[in-house]
């Protein structure tokens, strides 16, 4: 390995990639039965970007994987149980209502933004080609949120207290984006990757500005959080949709498709 | 077809001197290869046989989405699962472009998607059949996407403008569905025994369905004749059934996928393949409501228009607060 040109670490790109693949997967459950064709069509582009960016983030993963003679993005995706995949928490909360499903990618937009601008200065270059690639289409994934959050919260009586529940809903699994652990602090030395804890504020900024807008009260910033997703213990919703998702490869092992 | 058996609201073909002066220089304008136009004159029933027509081949591209939506999220890599999702998202667009193309018309996209949630308009028979299995994501592709085709590219020819133009978008995309749909055959039928038998499987399940979707037989089809004067239909039912099992015989020889029928054979006399009759009693019970898939394809849909009204409402309700003010200082 060059020293001069540090590699993120196998289970940091993990990370990154599974974030993309799960909430991909979750919107990809929306196919076909949208509320307007038009929403269809916008919310499957970002699920396109996304499992685009899944793809990446897995293959340079298996490149690194130390485990193996290096795993493929399928085999990364497929044949990993629960307690190994390392997203977050809020992007395996389960689709609900299309309220939840659009507060929840707003949440995570924003901190995603914030993130691939980080990861675009990275010292690894493979990291910041992907994501600087990815930064364009999370731009626009983050103003087509941040947008309807505005125009729902700020819609009718109906539409402002389905988007309030959801925000109530899903902040408690906004902490764990900015608390940062061993592998936060590696990555963050070396230059590949960076501190969590420094998106806070920003991501708090920018939340608050377009819950501002959208006529939605922000729950205190202070509130109890959960975590785990980034080291392995999810919630139960993500067994359901791994089972779903894996399938094919596990009731077919070796078949190629 | 994605519009079967569309109600031209005339059991026969008017002859000229039948017609009105207005009519017959319509006809003629047909005759001559001239597009109509939506501001251009046009007879009643031809503007409400096209409503029904482009209406039913919409509806048919929005619900065509959900059988295959069913195996989006269980799609065996990511490679496959970002092609399937990019395709059914092309679907969408196409039921887009045909709205706006039948709205020409002077009918609305709720009105058509309230005549499509009571059951008054149709879509097509096909997509009351069940996705069983990953081949059938491939089965879709490879003989419903194809089935299209055949009957899409002379519509690139119709007399009616907007809907020719339609056409010819969505033909270059549903080329590539095919395509998509007869690699993933390709990939079962070089896999493992299990694999095949799947591909196998969800060929004898979907072959008749789609033998089908071309409409009954010629002799039976009361409305192709008037259709065809206006040339909003450019080949009759039967022959483009015969184009269909004449291109895709091959394509199932060369998988080493045999079709379910025991009269197909080749006519060296005729020049092409000679094929049995598909049970069209079970056609017309799928019109009429009783496929498989009729009420879960209904009810999806139903559901997705109920359950998304606060969110079209909302946007309603903020465009109108925030133009308003804007209105005003206009006015
Ligand atoms: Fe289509
Ligand atoms: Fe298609």
């Amino acid at each position: 390995m060059d020293a001069a040109k540090p590699a993120a670490p196998f289970e940091y790109l993990l990370r990154l990639g599974d974030n993309a693949l799960v909430l991909s997967q979750r919107l990809s459950e929306w196919c076909g039965k949208g509320p307007a064709l038009e929403e269809d069509m916008a919310l499957t582009n970002v699920a396109l970007d996304l499992i685009g960016q899944a793809r990446l983030w897995l293959s340079y993963a298996g490149e690194l994987d130390s485990a193996g003679a290096g795993r493929s993005e399928d085999e990364l995706a497929f044949l990993r149980d629960a307690g190994e995949f390392r997203n977050l928490l809020l992007v395996e909360q389960p689709n609900g209502s299309y309220a939840d499903t659009l507060m929840r990618q707003f949440l995570f937009d924003a901190w995603h933004a914030l993130a691939l601008r980080e990861l675009a200065a990275s010292a690894d270059p493979r990291v910041a080609e992907i994501a600087a690639k990815a930064q364009k289409e999370v731009a626009y994934h983050l103003r087509r949120s941040s947008d309807l959050v505005v125009r729902l919260g700020d819609g009718t009586e109906k539409s402002r207290a389905m988007m309030q529940a959801a925000l109530e809903q899903l902040w408690p699994y906004t902490g764990e984006m900015f608390q940062g652990d061993a592998l936060d602090r590696d990555a963050a030395a070396s230059g590949a990757g960076f501190d969590p804890a420094g998106l806070r504020a920003p991501w708090l900024d920018y939340v608050g500005e377009v819950l501002a807008e959208a006529t939605l009260k922000q729950p205190p910033a202070e509130a109890w959080m959960h975590s785990g997703g980034k080291q392995g213990r999810h919630t139960e919703k993500l067994g359901f949709l791994l089972a779903e998702m894996q399938f094919l490869q596990r009731a077919y092992p070796g078949a190629r498709w | 077809m994605y519009a079967q058996m569309v109600d031209t609201g005339a059991k026969r073909v008017r002859a000229a001197e039948e017609m009105d002066a207005d009519e017959r220089a319509f006809q003629e304008r047909i005759d001559r290869g001239v597009k109509i136009e939506p501001k251009d004159f046009m007879p009643e029933h031809y503007r409400k046989t096209l409503i029904r027509q482009i209406s039913q081949h919409a509806h048919s591209e929005i619900v065509g989405q959900l059988p295959e939506g069913n195996w989006v999220t269980r799609a065996p890599t990511l490679k496959r699962k970002a092609i399937l999702l990019a395709k059914i998202q092309d679907e969408a667009g196409h039921g887009l472009y045909l709205y706006s193309a039948a709205e020409t018309l002077g009918i609305s996209r709720d009105q058509m998607l309230a005549d499509l949630h009571s059951g008054k308009a149709k879509y097509s028979s096909i997509f009351n059949y069940p996705t069983l299995s990953w081949a059938d994501i491939g089965a879709i592709g490879w003989l419903v996407d194809g089935a299209a085709i055949m009957n899409q590219i002379p519509l690139c020819r119709c007399s009616f403008g907007p809907y020719a133009r339609a056409m010819t978008r969505v033909c270059k995309e549903e080329s590539f569905h095919q395509r998509q749909g007869y690699d993933i055959m390709i990939a079962l039928c070089r896999g493992t025994p299990e694999q095949k038998a799947m591909a196998q499987d969800a060929l004898n399940r979907w072959w008749w369905p789609v033998v089908m979707m071309f409409g009954p037989p010629d002799e039976q089809s009361v409305h192709s004749a008037q259709s065809a004067q206006w040339k909003i239909k450019l080949f009759s039912n039967d022959e483009l059934r015969q184009r269909f099992v004449d291109q895709t015989v091959p394509q199932a020889e060369y998988l080493g996928l045999s079709i379910p029928d025991q009269a197909l054979k080749w006519n060296a006399q005729r020049g092409h393949y000679d094929f049995g009759q598909p049970d069209w009693n079970e056609f017309f019970e799928v019109i009429k409501g009783n496929g498989p898939c009729n009420r879960d394809r209904l009810a999806t849909r139903v559901k997705a228009a109920a359950d998304g009204a606060w969110f079209r409402e909302a946007l309603v309700a903020h465009a109108a607060k925030h133009q308003a003010p804007q209105a005003q200082k206009a006015a």
